[in-house]
């Protein structure tokens, strides 16, 4: 395998992501994944991949890469100031790197969730079908964990299209990150919740709280009280919002846990969730009830500005 | 004519724009469960169906919105929840040594009047079923649990609870996998090892498994 980039610096929490490994919820094993598949497929296809190969996800703080041979890359997601060789470069964009060429970040602007793709994709451990790293169960991406300074990223392959440098996405066809508004429909529980809680859920504001990571974010708020006995544990999805004894509302992220009993009184819808995956500890966010059929809409949105890059 | 099934229709609810939760029952049962797993089986087989997930009496369906709908779905989901479900093959039976000497043991045996024995006695004397794998990798729920054994979760969950760790609540019964935090009582501890993450499925159960405890010093 061949070594293409060196970490010099790893960021806060860098990690090895693709589209997770959903057929191992019936093990109990959180299906992960990247949390923001917008701009983990976009930053694919802009260096000619398919959407589903592996990129580094960078949490908070981006790392500091030294290309040891010439490659494509492109940057996306969250806004971290990306640097090439100490100079602004752009994101959502193709960018060729040479041998020696390094690959930086400055001060965090927008955004928690930054991804860096590979022309031809980043290797790692596959586990239960995908390389996503699972750092609960220390399996998959670079040997289970966060990348560290001195670790090399090979790359998988070859990409699946021919590799040009100066793809880049139009800017109107980016999810609205900065709205913090989650689209959502009402859950298996909503009529739990009383008339005051409904109206809160949908219309007040609501704030991601420090307890907030992979797994879920705990939100601040009003209190969101669900009446009725404990429930039987079922199977959750990634976007549900649970209710916590005391009336917190949980949203569930990538890394959630793949049964419990807590009430779901509404899901983020599939167009949203990117939008959620970029919210940092302290940030505001409201949830606006949609119908299914607005949620296809946007959900096809969505697919139509990754196939503009595909073309 | 056949006569007609006395099962109560299924309740097909949204989760967002790709998934839904199908409910058979709020009973923990193991009939309903029977029937989740079944019909999750039987889903799982469909193209528009990306994931199918059995739980206690429901099942969790990821589909593809752009082969189906929820009403589509829902409406395949209701006539195949109908059918008689395929007579259950007795799942594999697990024998798991246990040590009953968890630290809440003796409160455990205060609050229901018995002793520390009794408790293991009765704990190990039913064959439970696993109803669902989930939670945390490896964790499965099992039951049913004696009456005599049924107290609620503790009111402040511990933030650790040891790998290894027997516990109940409800009328449910259970093995840490991992060092999680937990708010069930913890009565015993074994040294089996139910999280196998080099092995494909990667946990010791499977949903419709059977479980038999028994006392052992470890």
């Amino acid at each position: 395998m061949t070594h293409v980039l060196r970490v010099v610096e790893p960021g806060l929490f860098t990690t090895i992501q693709d589209l997770g490994r959903p057929n191992a919820i019936t093990s109990g094993v959180p299906p992960g994944g990247a949390m923001d598949r917008f701009a983990h497929s976009a930053a694919n296809l802009l260096v000619g991949n398919d959407a589903g190969a592996a990129t580094l996800e960078c949490t908070l703080s981006g790392p500091r890469l030294q290309a040891e041979r010439s490659c494509l890359v492109a940057v996306t997601g969250a806004s971290f100031g990306l640097l090439v060789n100490g100079e602004s470069a752009p994101a959502w964009n193709g960018i060729f790197l040479s041998r020696g060429d390094q690959l930086s970040f400055g001060q965090r602007r927008r955004g928690a969730r930054a991804y860096i793709a590979l022309a031809g994709g980043i290797a790692g451990d596959r586990w239960l079908g995908s390389l996503s790293t699972s750092v609960l169960a220390a399996r998959g991406g670079m040997h289970g964990r966060i990348l560290v300074a001195g670790d090399l990223i090979a790359g998988a392959g070859d990409p699946a299209r021919p590799v040009v440098s100066g793809r880049e996405l139009d800017s109107a066809l980016l999810p609205d990150y900065e709205s913090g508004l989650l689209h959502a429909v009402p859950g298996p529980h909503w009529k739990r919740l009383g008339p005051d809680a409904r109206q809160s859920f949908f219309g007040a504001f609501f704030t991601v709280s420090r307890d907030a990571d992979r797994m879920g974010y705990r939100l601040d708020g009003p209190r969101l009280d669900a009446a009725g006995d404990e429930l039987l544990s079922f199977g959750l999805t990634f976007g549900a919002v649970q209710v916590t004894p005391s009336g917190q509302p949980i949203l569930l992220m990538a890394d959630h846990q793949t049964a419990g009993g807590y009430p779901v009184i509404a899901t983020v819808v599939t167009a949203s969730l990117p939008i959620a995956a970029q919210l940092v500890p302290g940030a505001p966010l409201r949830f606006a009830e949609i119908t299914l059929e607005q949620a296809q809409r946007l959900r096809r949105n969505r697919l139509a500005a990754l196939a503009s890059l595909s073309r | 004519m056949p006569a007609p099934r006395s099962t109560a229709k299924v309740r097909i609810h949204p989760l967002g724009d790709a998934a839904l939760l199908a409910e058979l029952g709020t009973r923990l049962d193991t009939a309903l469960n029977t029937r989740a797993i079944a019909l999750a089986a039987a889903l799982k087989k469909r193209r528009d169906v990306r994931l199918a997930i059995a739980g206690y009496a429901s099942v969790t369906v990821h589909f593809d919105p752009e082969q189906t709908t929820l009403e589509a779905l829902g409406a395949a989901i209701t006539r195949l929840a109908a059918k008689r479900p395929p007579l259950e093959e007795p799942g594999r039976l697990h024998r798991i040594p246990v040590s009953y000497d968890g630290p809440d043991i003796g409160a455990v045996a205060a609050r229901l009047g018995l002793t520390p024995q009794s408790i293991a006695e009765l704990h190990s004397r039913p064959i439970y079923r696993v109803f669902l794998v989930g939670f945390v990798p490896g964790w499965a729920y099992l039951g049913p649990l004696p009456e005599e054994l049924e107290l609620p979760r503790l009111h402040v969950p511990r933030t650790q609870v040891p790998a290894g760790s027997v516990a109940i609540a409800g009328r449910q019964t259970g093995i840490y996998p991992l060092a999680t935090p937990g708010g069930w009582h913890l009565i015993g501890r074994t040294s089996l090892k139910l999280f196998l993450p080099d092995s494909d499925p990667p946990c010791l159960f499977r949903a419709g498994d059977r479980v038999k405890f028994f006392a052992s010093q470890i």
